[in-house]
């Protein structure tokens, strides 16, 4: 499940960030904001997709690099909000 | 205002069928009439845009004696007070021209004419005695002046589309140019764009002789000590402020034989540079606006607020997206440069507009930012100072939240996030703290690079070589004055007053004029102390109490809302025009070799998901980077960026080589 979710998390990052470069995917504990993938900006676009993909509703006090600051804070923050996590598509 | 060109050849005379086809391509700039001069060693053209001296002012023009020529483009605006002092101590006048009167100061004064000149200029002076060529170009960059070293001689223009006239100047873009446009938003100067292209530094004299090309600044961007400010009273300081931006405007808006209009665009800047010309004519002042189909971006309200008070008659053009997709590669052949943002277009068709109204100059608010202290870069700098004071405080990070109210998408709605991106890069000794956050973010441009063009990207030494021409006094300087100093190196220069100034106005043949950047409010306000340009978070505060008679309540109290323009919206959204398709297929990106064609699709595929709409800051510069980048590919690299317009007429031809005599 813990794969399952952060492979799905990768490959939006890897393609909604990155247009497909796998080689600069970010390791896991990597900040997407320091390493200059997710700008300021673009972290919106990362709460639309935990919202339509896995179907959370996330708050904007939750909105902190503790829970989407990198690959592996993701993952976590999401399998937290929703233990059953399937991606939605 | 005008186009000039020129050929220095170690051979034989300058062919006048090159320096046509140069002047030709210049024709927008000057379409009033044109101009050659021949001579052993050198050649000289000139595209009039008859402002001053409309009979008489025809160039290549000469001293008494014809040993020093001219070709010039700008305005001395104070010609009138040297012409009278260099009458004075002897010298003959034939012209009313501002022209006349470098010519004539030279011969007085030498280089030290320079610092006499009050105005925006950039020409080029023949000196047949001393076999000389003299290049200069004002303080600040108003006007532009290209060069390229060929073969032993030395070619030089308004514009690169002129130099590319000749066909052995080689046309390739330069990795380092690309480097410093996704890292400044534009190559600085002496850099362009261009391999073998190079850019006079604003403030700087060039020399070519039988000793060769040198160059060096007359003038440099200058602040006192922090703390050491002539003037510490904001009343009196803003006193003279404004009698110094009165007197600017005066200038500008009198020392015309032709009509004057201004720019209006809602903001503060170019309230006050209206409000103070329009005292000036009994006649109204015609102003014109730049409105925008989308309300995020408009600022039509506050425009006719403006114009209603002041009584003028007002034009405006409303732009949508469709309008800057159909307009932007023009805008590109004109701007000669990578764009990162689409606002220079909706400009290019403001400009039309006042050439359709029947003008030729009109006076604008640009220079107000970077000079008296008005962009969010500066804010955000000081709640960066701020925070580096004490990075472990919450309550210091969360002064990040207070900035960027005005965006749609406020980095204040993941404020966490907001913080954390203002909060990188925070070294309290570090010269640009104010610019990392922007150079940073522009940086993430160079992974859309080829893995070749990245690794020669990588070889520019930006932004270390540019920290390294800060002054080593400036460690004494107040922190704003060095914001001041990188974003009047880089961004006024190299973007505001080029690709969204000069280029645009000059596309339709209009000339702009700045009273913010006059040589004595730019002295001025750079002796100001810091908090009197940027109180607390306030910006232009000493501007705003200057003027605060003459403007509406509502424009002064109004939250500053930076110029911007739909970007990928413009482009993404289906009924886009061919061309973006055609610059961004496999066949065209591997020509250029600039961007990764994989990626430059997946970076299409997610933009047009959306129409364009609702992208980050980095996509929507990423798609204008694309499409600039291979706009200008296109045009200057495969193409040669001229249309081989005839020069206008009439034509003055002067020979002065053997083969001419009779």
């Amino acid at each position: 499940m813990v794969e399952q979710v952060q492979t799905r998390i990768m490959d939006f990052i890897v393609s909604n960030y990155l247009f497909g470069d796998v080689s600069r995917a970010p390791a896991p504990d990597e900040s997407l904001l320091e390493s200059g993938i997710v700008d300021s900006t673009g972290i919106l676009e990362l709460i639309q997709f935990l919202e339509s993909d896995f179907a959370l509703e996330v708050k904007d006090s939750e909105t902190v690099p503790d829970n989407l600051g990198s690959v592996a804070n993701l993952t976590r923050f999401v399998l937290e909000r929703s233990p059953d996590a399937e991606p939605a598509v | 205002m005008c186009g000039i060109c020129g050929v220095a050849t170690p051979g034989p005379p300058p062919d006048a069928a090159l320096l046509l086809r140069m002047v030709g391509r210049l024709r927008h700039r000057g379409p009033d009439g044109s101009g050659y001069l021949r001579d052993e060693g050198v050649g000289l053209g000139h595209a009039r845009l008859a402002i001053i001296d409309t009979a008489g002012g025809a160039q290549p023009l000469s001293n008494e004696d014809g040993s020093l020529w001219i070709v010039f483009n700008g305005e001395i605006f104070n010609y009138v007070e040297l012409g009278n002092e260099l009458r004075s101590r002897g010298h003959a006048f034939r012209t009313a021209s501002d022209t006349e009167v470098i010519v004539h100061a030279w011969e007085e004064w030498g280089e030290e004419a320079l610092d006499r000149f009050n105005g925006q200029w950039a020409f080029a002076l023949w000196d047949r005695t001393r076999r000389q060529l003299v290049l200069s170009r004002d303080r600040l960059g108003v006007r532009p002046l290209y060069y390229a070293h060929t073969g032993g001689g030395l070619m030089f223009a308004s514009e690169v589309k002129a130099l590319f006239a000749d066909p052995s100047v080689p046309r390739t873009l330069d990795p380092a140019g690309l480097d410093e446009t996704f890292t400044y938003w534009s190559p600085v100067a002496p850099r362009t764009p261009f391999a073998g292209v190079r850019q006079l530094e604003p403030g700087y004299v060039a020399y070519l002789d039988a000793n060769g090309f040198r160059s060096h600044p007359y003038w440099s961007i200058d602040f006192p000590p922090r703390g050491e400010e002539p003037g510490q009273d904001a009343r009196a300081n803003a006193e003279t402020l404004r009698d110094r931006i009165v007197e600017a405007s005066r200038l500008r808006f009198t020392r015309s034989d032709v009509p004057v209009g201004a720019y209006l665009s809602g903001g503060i800047d170019s309230s006050v540079t209206a409000a103070v010309v329009a005292r000036h004519t009994d006649a109204p002042l015609d102003t014109f606006s730049l409105r925008f189909a989308d309300d995020e971006f408009d600022e039509g309200d506050y425009q006719q607020l403006m114009a209603r008070r002041l009584g003028t008659r007002h034009h405006e053009v409303v732009v949508g997206p469709q309008d800057v997709a159909e307009v932007f590669p023009e805008v590109v052949r004109h701007a000669e440069a990578p764009l990162l943002r689409a606002a220079p277009a909706p400009l290019f068709l403001l400009s039309r507009l006042v050439r359709a109204s029947g003008y030729k100059v009109v006076v604008t608010g640009e220079g107000a930012d970077e000079v008296l202290g008005g962009y969010d870069l500066y804010r955000e700098a000081r709640v960066r100072e701020f925070w580096t004071r004490d990075p472990s405080s919450d309550v210091r990070g969360r002064a990040a939240e207070l900035l960027y109210p005005w965006m749609a998408r406020a980095p204040g709605q993941a404020p966490a996030f907001a913080r954390g991106f203002f909060g990188m890069h925070l070294a309290a000794d570090d010269p640009a703290l104010s610019h990392r956050p922007r150079w940073t973010s522009t940086a993430a441009l160079k992974g859309l690079l080829t893995a070749d063009m990245r690794a020669r990207c990588a070889e520019s030494g930006a932004p270390l070589d540019l920290l390294a021409r800060l002054p080593a006094h400036s460690a004494g300087w107040d922190s704003l004055a060095r914001a001041q100093w990188l974003e009047m190196t880089t961004l006024l220069p190299g973007y505001i007053l080029s690709s969204q100034g000069d280029r645009m106005l000059m596309a339709n043949s209009i000339e702009g004029r700045f009273p913010f950047l006059d040589r004595d409010v730019v002295a001025y306000a750079d002796a100001l102390p810091a908090r009197h340009k940027l109180s607390g978070l306030e910006e232009k505060y000493l501007l705003k109490r200057a003027f605060a008679d003459l403007l509406p309540p509502e424009i002064v109290r109004r939250p500053k809302q930076p110029y911007r323009a739909p970007d990928a919206a413009s482009f993404c959204a289906p009924g886009a025009p061919d061309w973006v398709g055609d610059v961004t297929g496999t066949d065209a990106l591997a020509a250029a070799g600039v961007f990764e064609p994989r990626l430059v699709q997946g970076l299409l595929t997610k933009a047009r998901r959306s129409g364009g709409s609702g992208l980050g800051n980095t996509d929507n510069m990423r798609v204008l980077a694309v499409l600039s980048t291979q706009l200008l590919h296109h045009q200057f690299v495969v193409g040669d960026g001229g249309d081989d317009a005839a020069p206008a007429t009439p034509l003055t031809a002067i020979d002065l080589t053997v083969e001419g005599q009779p």
